[in-house]
């Protein structure tokens, strides 16, 4: 399996509608207003999970087939404390990945800024760790770090999240403004002040653009990397669950840990778009209200 | 006229690709004196602020300063704050890079603030401000260092007619308090004319000197200068050589091609 990413830079620089759309709305879901805006694409999911409910009773679906909503609800409520601190497993190498993924994609990115031959050196290698399927590659982390199967599994998310920043950051402290650049060297600025108060701050939106791409990476580089460790694992995560009942053809409980994957990867990308708007609220286009 | 700030003997400048941006510029710029560089696009007098400033090397010839210290400050065409930060912040920016505090460069910031007419704009951001009090933030961070020679490149050139003289008016008041050396780029014949000491024509293709027109006509130059002979009598000798200087000389005039000819 590889993970499809789209270049990120793009997803910065050409936002499609739907995607502000859809930032607008967690944005007023999250300042608590209750509004029209929100309502849509609940409705929606609300209709779909009833014409599931519905088609699964009309068609007499066997639950290890396909289970309803209502059974999948009531198997996370009876299976929570497992599936729950199963979950708290797999965030913690998520949040570790990420971090990680964060500090070191940063530094990475201004070291390539430094000179254009390191950057041509190196960015190549970044591109192939990019690349390079993660479940091929995770067996063998798994056996090099064979005392601790979570550094393993670290390892392996850290390796899927960090591109996007890499390359994000890279790409935001080359484009800060030229006009800017020849006035911080008429000033006599040092590489260092260039470097904090110019190249920093006019990669920030980029970063961040990197940041929440990078962020649901690291949970799903977490949950790869669980699956193929597959049950050897000391500490489980939320993976092994889902692994485990699809063995044992308790589908419901399958969908239960599988919906809570899901919940966790939008947290953590409403968290960080909110962490950007809130950077970014009093200069930056992305982060100011729409106009209609 | 008084000493010589700057002296621009026989300058060249090519660039890697071949174009040769300036060739044989020969200029004084006097200590005190409002100059204007005018010229169609890509005739180098951008060029010639760069060199000035430090920004760039001349090919050939060499630029002599009268003073060791050189105080120079620089107003780019477009205002080129920094999103990211309050008109406070941009305009400390210069003294920052100096190493000062922003609590020891208040009372100068504040100055500087003041010169262009932005108190109570202290703490807003670049996108609240239109493109005219962007230009004068710009011009507030040049000021704040305290220099002696400004050079300016196209700084009004984005704005619209009415903030342009405007701006320009202030300029020269400013100008008149104090005593910089200015050296201003632009490619609107009246601003030159109504600001300068001396307006010097540039022709493209190589960039070069094509004359230099003084304007002799006394500071305070009020608005009604704008509507004088004496005013058009000068744009029109700058537009005049300008066109001169547009014309190709012989040995730079290309074959005629195919297409061109009768």
């Amino acid at each position: 399996m590889t993970l499809k990413v789209p270049p990120s830079s793009d997803l910065k620089l050409s936002r499609p509608p739907s995607r502000t759309a859809r930032r607008s709305v967690i944005a007023k879901l999250w300042s608590g207003a209750a509004h029209t805006e929100a309502i849509a694409p609940l409705l929606v999911g609300l209709c779909a999970l009833l014409l599931w409910e519905g088609a699964v009773r009309l068609l007499g679906l066997p639950p290890y087939l396909l289970p309803g909503p209502l059974l999948v609800l009531k198997t996370l409520v009876q299976e929570w404390p497992d599936l729950f601190s199963s979950l708290l497993v797999t965030l913690q190498i998520t949040v570790l990945a990420f971090l990680a993924a964060t500090v070191s994609g940063v530094l990475l990115a201004i070291l390539f800024t430094q000179s254009k031959w390191i950057e041509r050196s190196l960015f190549p290698y970044v591109v192939i760790l990019q690349t390079t399927p993660i479940v091929a590659i995770a067996p063998l982390i798994i056996i090099w770090l064979k005392n601790s199967t979570f550094a393993a599994l670290v390892v392996c998310a850290w390796i899927v999240a960090l591109f996007p920043i890499v390359s994000n950051t890279t790409l935001g402290l080359n484009s800060a403004d030229r006009t800017l650049q020849n006035l911080f060297r008429l000033y006599g600025a040092s590489r260092w002040q260039t470097l904090w108060y110019l190249r920093l701050p006019s990669a920030m939106p980029y970063f961040l653009g990197g940041l929440r791409i990078s962020g649901g990476l690291a949970l799903i580089g977490a949950v790869v990397a669980e699956f193929v460790a597959g049950t050897g694992g000391a500490r489980s995560g939320i993976a092994y669950q889902i692994l485990m009942s699809s063995y044992k053809l308790q589908i419901p409980r399958m969908f239960a840990a599988l919906s809570l994957t899901t919940v966790l990867g939008v947290l953590i990308f409403v968290g960080l778009t909110w962490l950007s708007d809130r950077l970014l609220r009093h200069w930056h286009d992305s982060a100011l209200p729409r106009e209609h | 006229m008084t000493a010589t700030a700057i002296a621009l003997h026989q300058i060249n400048k090519t660039y890697a690709n071949g174009t040769t941006a300036l060739q044989g510029v020969d200029l004084n710029i006097y200590t005190g004196e409002l100059v204007s560089l005018v010229g169609p696009s890509g005739c180098g007098k951008s060029t010639v602020l760069k060199l000035v400033a430090g920004l760039d090397q001349p090919t050939h010839g060499h630029i002599a300063w009268q003073t060791r210290e050189r105080h120079l400050a620089f107003v780019f065409q477009d205002a080129a704050l920094m999103p990211w930060a309050t008109v406070v912040d941009n305009v400390h920016l210069p003294l920052k890079l100096k190493g000062q505090s922003l609590r020891a460069s208040r009372s100068r910031i504040q100055a500087a603030l003041n010169l262009v007419a932005l108190q109570g704009f202290e703490h807003s951001y670049p996108r609240q401000l239109s493109g005219g009090m962007k230009m004068r933030v710009s011009i507030a961070r040049a000021l704040v260092t305290q220099p002696q020679i400004l050079l300016m490149d196209e700084p009004f050139g984005a704005l619209d007619e009415i903030s342009r003289s405007r701006l320009n008016g202030e300029l020269l008041q400013l100008w008149q308090q104090h005593h910089w050396t200015v050296v201003f780029v632009t490619h609107n014949i009246y601003e030159a004319v109504y600001l300068s000491h001396r307006v010097v024509v540039m022709g493209a293709q190589p960039g070069r000197i094509v004359a230099t027109v003084a304007v002799d006509e006394p500071y305070p130059r009020s608005e009604s200068f704008r509507t004088t002979p004496q005013f058009n009598r000068y744009c029109r000798e700058v537009a005049h050589h300008l066109a001169i200087g547009d014309a190709p000389t012989p040995d730079s005039m290309p074959s005629p091609s195919p297409s061109l000819s009768p």
